[in-house]
């Protein structure tokens, strides 16, 4: 009993060490790094819509990972509804308000050292906390695919079919909800006349008739 | 994979997102960095997920699933923030989150005659 528990060690030993990565924990660092390195960016720069665009970078970087953690569906899906999507939708949020092409000195607001502090101060004590838990904790990626189409589609219509249905109705009432937004919205400029079209210098004309 | 390199990068992520909602003035760039927290959450789910279906033979994958409501639901987060974003846009004309401080405590005696000033200005 002991010898085989011994070879199943040495065994197991060099697949599971920190000194010798597999290839799939050096692509995980290296496209964590560069994750990483587009979320700072993208929470620094001073270009809003070169926020945007390193946002892009962020998130296919996330699916990159999600494929790498063999979540294939997860990762498409990340990649059709963040990527094609969200992203698009900020792009057009930042077109409408009138985003200033190029450098805004004013896109970080004066709490920066405070936001800083407790931004690094929650970071270490996070990673601190989940090195210390998870330090003997390996996940086996050899075998089938855990998060391939069939089986996330198979678990998400035996397990999950009420959540699917009420988040479709979730997904109606935003969409309901961002229509009646924009609308009344459109109204209320209907009401004030064309005073409010001109939009940066109504704010003190409105405030003045206020 | 060991796996705190995902958890590890997903906390990063988390706090560049927290970094990001408080350090930002534009409003859509608050959206984004609420949208990297929320892909950090994603990203723990999916490995947890990974982990608990191949060591504690967890078929519900109850991980994967909640990721997959977690994007819809921040979609329907990002539609509904971008049309009050632009409502108050056109009302205001301004997505600067600092100055929109009709509802703030303590500044009853200013906030009035400042705005003033900037109407007459």
């Amino acid at each position: 009993m002991s010898p085989a528990f011994a070879t199943a060690a040495a065994a197991a030993a060099p697949t599971h060490g920190f000194l010798s990565p597999t290839g799939v924990e050096v692509a995980f660092l290296l496209v964590g790094l560069a994750t990483f390195g587009a979320a700072l960016v993208t929470v620094t720069t001073r270009q809003l819509v070169h926020a945007a665009l390193w946002l892009v970078a962020t998130l296919g970087g996330l699916a990159v990972e999600y494929l790498l953690l063999t979540a294939e569906f997860i990762a498409w899906m990340q990649v059709l509804i963040y990527v094609g999507s969200v992203v698009v939708l900020l792009l057009f949020g930042l077109m409408l308000t009138k985003a200033p092409i190029g450098r805004s000195p004013d896109a970080d607001s004066g709490n920066r050292l405070a936001a800083l502090t407790v931004a690094v101060a929650a970071a270490a004590a996070l990673v601190w906390v989940v090195v210390d838990a998870f330090r003997t904790t390996w996940i086996d990626l050899d075998g089938a695919a855990s998060g391939s189409t069939k089986v996330t589609g198979a678990s998400l219509f035996q397990n999950w079919v009420l959540p699917f249905e009420a988040l479709s109705v979730l997904l109606l009432a935003a969409l309901v909800g961002a229509i009646v937004l924009s609308r009344k919205a459109k109204a209320d400029a209907a009401n004030t006349g064309a005073s409010a079209q001109a939009a940066p210098g109504s704010r003190s004309e409105k405030e003045g008739v206020r | 994979m060991h796996l705190a390199y995902p958890a590890v990068l997903s906390a990063l992520l988390f706090c560049t997102g927290l970094y990001g909602v408080l350090a930002r003035r534009n409003a859509i760039l608050v959206l984004m960095s609420v949208e990297l927290m929320l892909n950090a959450v994603n990203l723990n789910l999916v490995a947890f997920d990974v982990w608990l279906s191949r060591t504690a033979r967890e078929t519900l994958h109850s991980g994967q699933a909640l990721t997959l409501f977690t994007i819809a639901i921040a979609a329907a987060e990002i539609g509904i923030g971008l049309a009050i974003i632009l409502a108050v846009y056109r009302n205001r004309g301004t997505s600067d989150i600092d100055r929109l401080r009709d509802t703030a405590e303590g500044h009853d005696g200013d906030t009035p005659a400042a705005e003033k000033a900037e109407a007459t200005a």
